[in-house]
């Protein structure tokens, strides 16, 4: 994992997810050499791997905004 | 006469004629979707917990049930005297053969007024399009951000975060409290959606909800300011407001109307156990391709190779080695060959050479005279009587005189001593 162009740990689950479907589709398409096909196959693994952390770890975050009436106005609070 | 024909038609026992004219009465469009207003009498509350009760008026009665699972819902408190609407179906208790009411909701009989304002409301803002099926947006199948609108107390809160918890903790949820009953819950109500639409980045989809409670509790929702305030806002919005039966303005103007809260948070996200199958699936597939070019490579590579050994520099080199090693191999063989006829040869010519050794004659007891100057006596004629010699053996050489006088020929030309 040398050449990441995004470090996968900052990720999202949607942004992970998103480019291991390119990855995937690349990896069908069978253009690329096969050094590049492993390589792409090492960043997969890796984002597969975010996704299924993400997926194991998350946490529901809530948060709570104040609503005020008349001037309708928010303050936000967590 | 006396006695019924003997082959008269077939007479139905009690049990299925009595299931005929059930299924006639549920079959009935009408009976099985009616309002009817009455006053209570014999109420009951059995110990199952289903209600049991009778609807009079002047000229008839009608006997009613309300099963166990609906009565916990009726927020009214019955009693005798009572004057109600009752909704149910008609169907028949086959054991008693008396039809009655299977009530699933109950209103004050004055209700009938909200309920009339409800009818020319919904028929004004349909009219108006704001129900239209078109103007539904399609809830985003994976929101980030999700808010809610409901109050902060209540318990339905709690059920929707439950449950989003449970099901998809991958989004933020933002609640915007609101009361959601009496005459400040609408604008409240309002003021929440705002709110949410004011946030950056908008949230994905908006819930609106409140737990269950009598037609009067749910009235904010029937409430125009709230009605166009959905109908209108921004994001898509999910309604989730009291029980499955109940309907209120609120859920024909969202783009999803979901029976509770509860409802409305699962209609909000997929489970998160699909997206783990989705993974699984997307990763499935980068193996499968990965492992099919890489068969394909090696089948290719072996055919490659297949190919180069036979086209190959390197087996015409090896080929030209064996030819070469059995070239070696022959000259070899050849020269030893060779060595070994001229060893023969040698051994030939030692033997030759052993059998003119002049030594080896003496071997075999020979011996040889010189005389006094050294010169090989070959002849009587060399030497003279008297005359001394000199004679060789094998293993040295001793001194003689010749003592009779030479004679030529037969018999031995030399005397010893």
């Amino acid at each position: 994992m040398k050449k990441n162009p995004v470090d996968i740990e900052s990720m999202t689950y949607e942004q992970a997810y998103a480019e291991l479907e390119q990855v995937v589709a690349a990896l069908e398409g069978d253009q690329s050499a096969l050094e590049e096909s492993l390589a792409l196959f090492e960043r997969g693994q890796a984002l597969a791997r975010r996704c299924a952390l993400l997926l194991d770890q998350a946490e529901l975050r809530v948060r709570q905004l104040r609503v005020e009436l008349g001037t309708l106005e928010t303050g936000e609070e967590d | 006469m006396r006695q019924p024909a003997l082959f008269g038609p077939a007479a139905w026992s009690v049990a299925e004629l009595t299931r005929y004219i059930r299924q006639r009465l549920e079959g009935d469009e009408l009976l099985q979707d009616v309002w009817v207003s009455g006053e209570i009498s014999n109420f009951k509350r059995a110990t199952s917990g289903h209600l049991y009760f009778t609807l009079k008026d002047s000229a008839a009665a009608l006997q009613c049930v309300i099963w166990r699972s609906t009565a916990q819902r009726i927020r009214l408190e019955l009693q005798n005297g009572l004057a109600v609407d009752a909704h149910g179906a008609i169907t028949l208790y086959e054991r008693d053969g008396s039809y009655q009411l299977i009530v699933s909701s109950l209103r004050l009989a004055g209700e009938g007024q909200l309920y009339l304002e409800f009818m020319r409301l919904k028929a004004e803002l349909e009219a108006e399009g704001l129900f239209d099926p078109s103007r539904k947006r399609p809830i985003p199948e994976r929101p980030r951000r999700i808010g809610i609108v409901t109050s902060a107390t209540g318990a339905a809160l709690q059920d929707m975060l439950n449950t989003l918890a449970n099901r998809y903790r991958l989004a933020e949820v933002v609640v915007a409290p609101a009361a959601v009953q009496g005459v400040e819950a609408p604008p409240q109500i309002t003021a929440a959606l705002g709110a949410l639409q004011r946030l950056s980045p908008l949230p994905d989809v908006i819930l609106v909800a409140r737990g269950g409670g009598s037609l009067e509790d749910l009235w904010a929702f029937n409430d125009e300011r709230v009605v166009r305030a959905v109908a209108n806002c921004a994001v898509p919005v999910i309604s989730g407001v009291g029980h499955e039966t109940d309907f209120t303005l609120t859920d024909f103007a969202a783009d999803l109307r979901a029976p509770t809260p509860t409802g409305a948070a699962v209609a909000a996200v997929p489970p998160q156990s699909d997206m783990q199958y989705e993974l699984a699936g997307l990763w499935q597939r980068a193996e499968i391709a990965l492992l099919t070019r890489m068969q394909g490579e090696r089948a290719a590579l072996d055919e490659a190779a297949q190919r180069m050994s036979w086209a190959s520099p390197l087996r015409r080199v090896q080929m030209e080695r064996q030819a070469l090693d059995r070239l070696v191999e022959r000259r070899e063989r050849a020269a030893q060959q060779t060595l070994a006829l001229r060893r023969v040869h040698v051994q030939g010519l030692e033997k030759r050479l052993a059998g003119v050794n002049p030594l080896a004659v003496l071997q075999r007891g020979y011996a040889w005279v010189s005389d006094a100057h050294g010169h090989l006596v070959r002849s009587v004629g060399q030497v003279q009587a008297g005359e001394r010699v000199e004679v060789r053996v094998a293993d040295g050489t001793f001194g003689a005189q010749v003592s009779t006088p030479p004679r030529p020929a037969q018999g031995s030309p030399k005397e010893t001593e």
